[in-house]
């Protein structure tokens, strides 16, 4: 039995988690941010940083002990120690991609244990780590070839998985990560943050087909594009509403005591469901697009917007192929998928040095080809 | 082509397009140290005119929107400058936080495009090229750029040139 300390800090969660081969949760902490973060609408950079200089350390050692682990290099065999389960056989921390200030408390934090363990250190990209999530699942493992699309705050990605390590990225976002267009969109409909769970609630009281919204279907392309569909909802909210901005801090409605009441209510639960509706549609129909292309053999869903209801009920049912995803504790950033990852990492023979820094834009494929250009061409250079 | 004196240019773009093939003309005279300041709400095109500004920069992967990261730096080649595209939306009290997270550093050291600029204007250098966008129609956007320094009248004259030949 391999055992894997996994520790994550990118963005809000500060989190510890020990993993057996890769696939089997000992133990899962979490502590969230989000209630912090609430009231400035997003993450807060310095705030967050702060956050998990004070939580780093009561997290790890919850997971240990959770875990019945010792911060020491040796199998469960190997004598010595007093944990039921002996001791570690790597520490996995992400290093990127994500906020440079929070990634740095995790990083730090990861070699200062292990150089006083002596155990091995593995750095981890954080969107390979989401993807390693469906390997938490209780089932056979997946199977490559594999399509994932990776949907969060950060990231809208669609990649193609041929093996532990092999990655080819299929598409992107061009503008806006599905999960900002659910935070950018919830707070023009005055929801609360996080934008994805408030939304996916006031959805369930609307009609999806209410309004139509915009897809921007990219053809020839595994690309997405969700700025166009969040200027349309800002386009009806001003029909309902003169004074919305759209701006960070948009004003509470004040009305005149000569006006009569607003008559035309925002419907938010309307608007909810029908931009739900077509992000949804078009990150299911591309996904189900690769997956054919590709000949893959299942198709994953990963990140955040992964726990998404709709999303897993559309791709499930318009899939030909097996779908999977992690339960929504899973979805969301925890060190679980960090260890996971770790684990075929370490088995794979990747040690970290010393040296190993923090990459806040670290990607999962190097991206040589520009993405589409308009097809009136791009200016010549002056 | 409308112009309101030699350090404004105001114009009309027709499409998402044409933002971006504008920001392209723009990226391709900016130089380290240059600040582009951009001002506009929700979907006037913000993020679409710095990924102009980076493909006229020689950026080839995709420029995205900066909100979730607050800063994403590209590396055009050798000897085009870094493009630090920054957006402070997300910051609550974004004056105190832009200098916590350090902005000074990245102003010195490549070309900075900076989203929702207006919200940390105190602290800004006065050597800018602020650009306003706003809503005209559904693709439509009206775009006004000030230039506010020798540096960025110099900028604002080789674009305008570039752009209308005038």
């Amino acid at each position: 039995m391999t055992l894997i300390l996994g520790i994550e800090s990118s963005c809000d969660e500060t989190a510890a988690a020990v993993v057996a081969d890769g696939r089997s949760i000992l133990s899962n902490v979490i502590a969230s941010q989000v209630d912090i973060h609430r009231r400035y609408g997003g993450v807060f950079p310095e705030v967050a940083s702060r956050q998990h200089v004070l939580s780093i350390l009561p997290v790890i050692e919850e997971a240990l002990a959770g875990a019945g682990v010792e911060l020491r290099a040796g199998s469960p065999h190997a004598g010595g120690g007093t944990a039921p389960n002996g001791g570690l056989d790597a520490i996995a921390v992400t290093r990127g991609p994500g906020l440079a200030g929070s990634l740095l408390v995790g990083v730090n934090v990861a070699k200062g244990l292990a150089l006083a363990s002596g155990l091995p250190l593995v750095g981890i990209n954080h969107i390979e780590a989401h993807i390693y999530g469906n390997w938490l699942v209780e089932a056979p493992p997946p199977e490559f070839p594999l399509v994932c699309l990776v949907v969060s705050g950060g990231h809208t990605e669609l990649i193609l998985m041929t093996g532990h390590g092999q990655y080819q990225r299929l598409g992107g976002t061009l503008d806006d990560a599905a999960g900002e267009a659910f935070d950018k969109v919830g707070r023009l409909l005055g929801l609360p943050y996080p934008g994805g769970p408030a939304i996916q609630e006031a959805a369930a009281a609307g009609s999806a087909t209410a309004f139509k919204l915009p897809r921007a279907w990219l053809p020839g392309t595994y690309d997405f594009s969700f700025s166009g569909l969040k200027t349309a909802v800002l386009r009806i909210v001003q029909k309902y509403e003169p004074q919305a901005s759209g701006g960070p801090k948009s004003k509470p409605r004040t009305v005149s005591s000569q006006m009569p009441p607003l008559v035309r209510v925002l419907p938010v639960a309307n608007l909810a469901a029908s931009f739900q509706a077509a992000v949804v549609d078009v990150l299911v129909e591309k996904t189900c697009q690769a997956a054919e292309e590709f000949g893959a053999q299942i198709v994953l869903l990963a990140g955040g917007v992964a726990a998404n209801t709709l999303l897993r009920q559309e791709m499930s049912r318009r899939s030909p192929l097996p779908v999977r995803y992690p339960p929504a504790d899973l979805c969301t950033d925890n060190a679980a998928i960090i260890a996971s990852a770790g684990y075929y990492r370490y088995e794979a023979g990747e040690r970290a040095g010393w040296d190993m820094d923090v990459n806040p834009g670290l990607r999962l494929v190097a991206r040589p080809t520009p993405g589409p250009e308009d097809p009136e061409g791009t200016p010549k250079k002056a | 082509m409308p112009v309101l004196d030699q350090d404004t240019l105001d114009f009309i773009s027709h499409s998402p397009a044409q933002t971006r093939r504008v920001g392209a003309r723009l990226g391709a005279l900016v130089r380290s140290g240059d600040l582009i300041c951009l001002e506009g709400e929700l979907g006037t095109g913000k993020t679409r005119l710095a990924q102009g500004i980076g493909l006229g920069m020689g950026v080839v992967e995709p420029i995205t929107s900066p909100t979730f990261t607050l800063i994403s730096e590209y590396h055009p080649p050798r000897p085009v400058p870094t493009l630090f595209h920054i957006d402070v939306y997300r910051l609550d009290d974004p004056v105190h936080e832009a200098m916590a997270f350090g902005l000074d550093d990245y102003l010195d050291d490549g070309v900075c495009v900076i989203e929702w600029a207006e919200r940390i204007k105190p602290i800004l250098p006065a050597e800018r090229l602020w650009i306003t966008l706003r809503h005209l129609d559904a693709n439509k956007r009206g775009i006004m750029m000030q230039a506010n320094g020798p540096r960025s009248q110099e900028l604002l004259a080789a674009f305008r040139q570039s752009a209308f030949g005038v």
